[in-house]
């Protein structure tokens, strides 16, 4: 069950000829799929386009009535993998996933794929995560175009222009048999809007009647001396039919005045950008109207000669604005223009930043010292000449704390990287990678567990240089995701083959996590096209492994701790695997608080958990908040001027996961920690005895309170605009 | 270099909102309110955001724009632009603070609405001290950016409506004025959302008045005074004539002495309470009225808070106190015809007990490792005690009343030879230097927590004090003492302590 339901939404995609379809980029791509006769789905899940996986997965039922194949891919490798139906059959296919990590791992195939050729539309759409809020190293996708020769689709960032890229992709496709990848920036994938819709087309070749009549060529086999030969259709054929699909059908688009001097070549995908600067500038208006000329690249790759060539001619200065790193295009278009012997001045990467996202500012300035340059006259008088001083804004980088992701509320992995802090401090620090996955986040403070991550499933593939043993034993973390990705075979596997003696907590949360709450082949999910509930410790005994725990709760730090701690010093030789399940607390709220709130409602007996804190009793030195972090768990300043230092507070959007007591005992913190719960519709019996209980604690109360002076209560709290706790809403309440 | 962008282009006929939220916060369900809102009105609008960080705490921004709708589809930018945002939401005060940081709040056009309540980073709330970021110098830096300012607390105005901030802010938004629509035109916007529309009205509606009015719309009744000592009629007596001793006292340090009073009278009774009086009285005849009683003032805090130390028999008092049970169920919430469970953590260890034992016995078996170990072997593990059931209740409310038999304990002795020493370390120094005297007595601050950290507080503490010697005699001894103690609350382990000893031991 996914972190977010697209339910409602997918009966948008039923719409027809003329309706108008509103809403995210995301369903606007998966409409047009259904429109263009797509006969197979597929994918791996990832910002930005997880959503996307799980819009497909939630339209299911009505791919399923237009004869659309869906499969939930194993790995970006996976996926690609499977467009193979498209090289000998006539069927169009599309998968995702995300760029350039997913391209990366998707890249053997994509290779071959490539090789071989298609006959069917092959699409990949690609969600690029790049810039802010991206969780990933900043790399392009556009590499691997160059480099496996497929041709790749950078539409301008609305919906009418992203689902005519999908339409476009097909066709370009089978026009030039190569498989064509459709990048969509994460913005892109979030950008909601309207375009018009048509009729859903099912696919005129199903998959079901397509394995009814196999086909075969063995041409199309990446074996020699067809290599070669494909190597050459690449060049010769494939090539050249692209480049007159791109140009007959004018995929890219030229825009603005003729005859000006100067001209900017730009990606599709930067177009809003370009245009809000040029906006600024007082050079286009609110609809996109333009004094300066535009080229727009809405296929990056190949690059169209002629195209370009017509669009410089007459020109003297030329701007590239083209993302990230390195300037392929720019590079491309520059041996265009050497070769020719042209004279024009060619600008990109001098004006604008080689690294880093072309945010609004960057594209301001950018534009700016081009046109300051190519034609001073067309920028305002206050540009060429600021006269006016902007006052002076105190600076607040080091008053404003950084705020990276973590553990949310509740978390189940957080009390694991408690109990492996508790051992670091009795058997001192160890060698530790990371995965891809929430429990990255515990390499982060308060934590700082975890050390160099590389790859999907890699985690303790990245120890192997040390398994070879020594004094203290390494550790890997790896998620249960990650391990049905790629790390039985590339991690586990191969620790059991190379006699490794080292360690490896795997965190079940019962769910591809991270990317969204996806189900997997271990969750514990019932689910009615899918087979789940496949333990993870029947695939570790199937590999070999023979040193298996398992925590089925892992809020029991103790346990974790002692389990640890246990195979970091067992005699025991070979890997030791520790499987920590429990289930990710956003899916699990998102599940059961419907439930119990109904459960409330009906009269029936709920009993609600919290943890809270004595104020009086706690004395401020924050140790709880080192082995926690929680976002629940904060600190409040008294109104008591004997204290100096804030204490420990627990607001209301506690979901009561029990990790605050365990890591107080565990760790024998202090005893200002308690756990309430409230006992919603408590039963008759219940309810007569806990009077009777309370009546006699009362007794005894006020009969020390009858003889002694004491203070009125307990300190209250400070103004709220101090450090109050903040009460972040209840994890799932607000979707 | 950033350009000024010139005001009266065609851009000025977009809208630009941004959102600037911690993941979590609803701040999608604001972001399809207002461009529900804008369609509703007959604007073109486009909101982008970025998913993923957003549920998982870290900062995030979603951004919106809007234009009367023409037939002809707007160029609208995908993400905000430094100088160019109309309204900016930001939903935590540190979020304000990052928006002006990022340029999005400009005083030729930015109207910015912020929440004034805090919801710590990590960094801020890990450090064993005080780590918390300055709100002030935010909102003197919001004052400058913005054009127009709407800062509250909004997430109390929408908590107290039993709603959640998204609310209230898009209260506050309306309220502002910011946007060409109608109140009622944002209130049609909630209810087609049709999720807790009810309690979400009314956080709107207080977000509204907010912005409409000022923050002092809904302004509240002042917070009662402090805690007052209460109890029967005959110890008041005694109590009185305490109090009569505290007005004795230079009239700077009366405020202090007499909540320092409470507290050790709360944890003892009126004798002890006259002994710590006694103990101010000692440390003010080695003051004087021309440091206005600084030292005095400061010793009156921290001698409470080491004769107040923190023993079994006090968090056993505590836990089973009348008004800790109603507090708590006021904090959870709970009704009337609802139940409360209560569970408390202990994790007693052989020190706990051996404290607990007489003074001679209790320094008897702490000198034994043979002897701690047994205890650990006995009491030494996690307890989870029901206060609500009446053997727990029972076990503690007897330790809790074991007052009369503290002061022969252990860990009373302990804690007085430790005072003791400290007070005399502070008074000795009076002499020489009264500021480094001060900051002597402040560095009682260090010692908090319990078992290991209170372990680690304790050998900070005689790092720190130990460090008096070195500085002795020089002008700037106090400031070096002061920076010392910050140096040991930066950090669990002391690292941040060792280096700046070290720097003081390079030049003595």
């Amino acid at each position: 069950m996914a972190e977010r339901s697209f339910k409602a939404e997918v009966e948008h995609l039923r719409k027809g000829d003329g309706d108008v379809f509103t809403g995210e980029g995301i369903l606007a791509i998966t409409k047009a799929l259904l429109e263009n006769g797509v006969g197979y789905v597929g994918g791996y899940q990832g910002a930005p386009i997880s959503h996307l996986m799980d819009v497909l997965s939630d339209a299911e039922e009505l791919m399923g009535e237009l004869g659309v194949r869906f499969e939930a891919n194993a790995s970006e490798a996976a996926a690609a993998a499977m467009l193979a139906a498209s090289v000998h059959y006539p069927i169009r296919g599309a998968v995702t996933f995300k760029g350039p990590v997913g391209v990366n791992v998707a890249s053997d195939a994509l290779a071959n794929l490539c090789s071989s050729g298609v006959t069917g539309g092959a699409l990949i759409i690609v969600g690029e995560d790049y810039g802010e809020g991206s969780s990933i190293m900043q790399e392009r996708s556009h590499g691997f175009a160059m480099k496996s020769q497929f041709w790749m689709l950078d539409p301008r960032p609305n919906l009418p222009s992203i689902t005519k890229a999908v339409k476009d992709g097909f066709e370009l496709s089978e026009a030039s048999n190569t498989p064509v990848m459709l990048m969509v920036r994460i913005r892109s994938c979030h950008v909601t809007g309207s375009f018009e819709t048509s009729d859903n087309v099912p696919p005129p070749l199903t998959m079901k009647q397509a394995i009814a009549a196999p086909q075969s060529d063995f041409q199309r086999v990446v074996l020699p001396p067809w290599s070669y030969v494909h190597e050459q259709q690449k060049v010769k054929e494939r090539w050249p039919a692209a480049e007159k699909f791109i140009v007959e059908n004018n995929l890219n688009e030229v825009m603005g005045p003729q005859g000006a001097k100067m001209g900017i070549v730009l990606q599709g995908g930067m177009y809003n950008g370009v245009i809000r600067a040029l906006q600024r500038l007082g050079l286009a208006d609110v609809f996109g109207k333009t004094d300066v000329p535009l080229y727009v690249l809405n296929v990056t790759y190949p690059l169209v000669r002629e195209e370009f060539d017509a669009f410089c001619d007459g020109k003297d200065h030329i701007l590239v604005v083209e993302e990230g790193q390195p300037e392929h295009i720019e590079q491309h278009l520059g041996s265009f223009l050497y070769k020719a012997g042209a004279k024009l001045k060619l600008y990109g990467k001098d004006v604008l930043p080689m690294a880093g996202e072309y945010t609004g500012q960057v594209m301001l300035d950018g534009m700016t010292a081009f046109l300051k340059k190519a034609a001073p006259d067309m920028l305002p008088g206050q540009v060429r000449a600021p006269n006016r001083d902007t006052p002076a804004i105190p600076d607040l980088s080091k008053v404003v704390p950084i705020r990276p992701p973590g553990f949310c509320t509740g978390c189940p992995e957080r009390p694991i990287f408690a109990g492996m802090k508790l051992v670091e401090e009795e058997l001192g620090k160890h060698q530790i990678t990371g995965d891809i996955g929430c429990h990255l986040f515990g390499s982060l403070p308060p934590f700082e567990i975890g050390g160099a991550t590389m790859g999907y499933g890699l985690g303790p593939a990245a120890n192997g240089a040390f398994d070879g043993g020594g004094e203290r034993r390494a550790i890997s973390m790896l998620g249960d995701g990650g391990f049905w990705h790629n790390g039985l075979s590339s991690s586990i596997g191969n620790m059991v083959y190379n006699k490794s003696d080292n360690v490896v907590v795997i965190v079940d949360n019962y769910y591809s996590a991270a990317t969204g709450g996806q189900d997997l082949l271990s969750s514990r999910a019932q689910s009615d096209t899918k087979n789940t509930g496949n333990p993870i410790q029947d695939a570790l005994k199937g590999v070999g492994v023979k040193w298996i725990r398992t925590i089925d709760h892992t809020y029991d730090v103790a346990k974790v701790r002692d389990t640890v701690r246990e195979a970091l010093t067992t005699d025991f030789k070979g890997p030791k695997v520790i499987v920590a399940s429990s289930e990710c607390m956003l899916n699990k709220q998102r599940r059961e608080k419907p439930l119990r709130a109904k459960a409330i409602k009906e009269g029936r007996r709920v009993d609600v958990p919290r943890f809270g804190v004595d104020a009086d009793i706690c004395t401020g030195d924050h140790a709880c908040i080192r082995l926690s972090g929680c976002p629940s768990l904060s600190l409040k300043r008294l109104d008591d001027p004997l204290r100096d230092d804030p204490i420990a507070h627990i607001d209301q959007t506690c979901v009561g996961c029990g990790n605050c007591g365990e890591v107080a005992d565990a760790a024998v913190l202090c005893p200002s920690f308690y756990r309430a719960d409230v006992v919603h519709n408590p039963g008759g019996l219940e309810r007569w005895w806990a009077g009777k209980r309370a009546g006699i604690i009362g007794w005894l109360q006020k009969r020390r309170d009858d003889n002694r002076l004491r203070l009125s209560d307990a300190i209250t709290v400070a103004a709220p605009e101090g450090a109050r706790a903040a009460p972040l809403p209840p994890m799932g309440a607000l979707k | 270099m950033a350009v000024k962008p010139k005001a009266d282009t065609a851009v000025g006929e977009i809208l630009k909102l941004a959102i600037m939220a911690v993941g979590g916060q609803g701040g999608g369900v604001l972001t399809s309110w207002i461009e529900t809102l804008a369609r509703s009105q007959g604007y073109d609008a486009q909101a982008t955001s970025v998913a993923g960080v957003s549920q998982r705490t870290g900062a995030t921004i979603y951004y919106l724009e809007m234009t009367p709708s023409t037939g002809q589809q707007p160029v609208f930018a995908l993400a905000p632009s430094g100088g160019d945002v109309d309204v900016l939401i930001a939903a935590e005060m540190m979020e304000v603070g990052r928006s002006i940081m990022r340029g999005f709040v400009t005083p030729d056009k930015t109207t910015l609405i912020g929440s004034t309540h805090r919801q710590l980073a990590v960094s801020e709330k890990s450090i064993p001290g005080d780590g918390i970021a300055d709100a002030d110098e935010v909102r003197a830096a919001a004052e400058v950016a913005a054009q127009r300012l709407i800062l509250a607390d909004m997430d109390r105005l929408a908590v107290e409506q039993g709603s959640v901030i998204s609310a209230s802010l898009f209260g506050a938004l309306a309220g502002s004025g910011a946007l060409p629509f109608t109140r009622a035109a944002f209130e049609d916007a909630i209810r087609a959302g049709g999720k807790g529309v009810e309690a979400s009205l009314r956080a709107f509606d207080a977000g509204f008045k907010t912005a409409d009015q000022g923050p002092n719309a809904l302004a509240r009744a002042p917070v009662a005074d402090g805690p007052k000592i209460i109890g029967p009629k005959a110890k008041m007596r005694d109590w009185a004539a305490l109090l009569e001793q505290v007005k004795a006292l230079p009239e700077p340090v009366q405020m202090m002495a007499e909540t320092g009073l409470r507290k050790v009278v709360d944890f003892q009774d009126v004798a002890y309470g006259a002994g710590y009086l006694a103990a101010v009285s000692r440390v003010q005849s080695a003051d004087s009225a021309s440091q206005d009683w600084l030292l005095t003032n400061e010793a009156a805090k921290y001698i409470a808070n080491a004769m107040a130390y923190d023993d079994v028999i006090k968090v056993a008092d505590l836990k089973t106190r009348a008004s800790r049970h109603a507090r708590i169920r006021q904090e959870m919430g709970a009704g009337d015809d609802q139940l409360i469970q209560l569970t408390e953590f202990f994790h007693p260890r052989a020190e706990e007990i051996a404290g607990l034992m007489p003074a001679k016995m209790g320094a008897k078996w702490e000198a034994s490792e043979r002897r701690m170990a047994r205890l650990d072997r006995w009491f030494g593990k996690g307890r989870r005690l029901r206060t609500d059931s009446l053997r727990a209740f029972l076990m503690l409310h007897v330790l809790g009343g074991l007052k009369g038999y503290r002061l022969r304990t252990r860990r009373h002795s302990v804690e007085v030879a430790h005072c003791e020493k400290w007070m005399q370390a502070c008074l000795e120094m009076a002499a020489q230097d009264y500021a480094l005297a001060v900051e002597l007595v402040r560095n009682r601050r260090l010692i908090k927590g319990y078992s290991d950290t209170h372990a680690r507080g304790l050998s900070k503490f005689d790092r720190v004090m130990a460090a008096a010697h070195l500085l002795e005699g020089r002008e700037d001894a106090a400031q070096w003492m002061a920076r010392l103690r910050e140096a040991a609350l930066q950090d669990p382990a002391g690292k941040a302590l060792e280096g700046a000893i070290a720097t003081v031991e390079s030049f003595v």
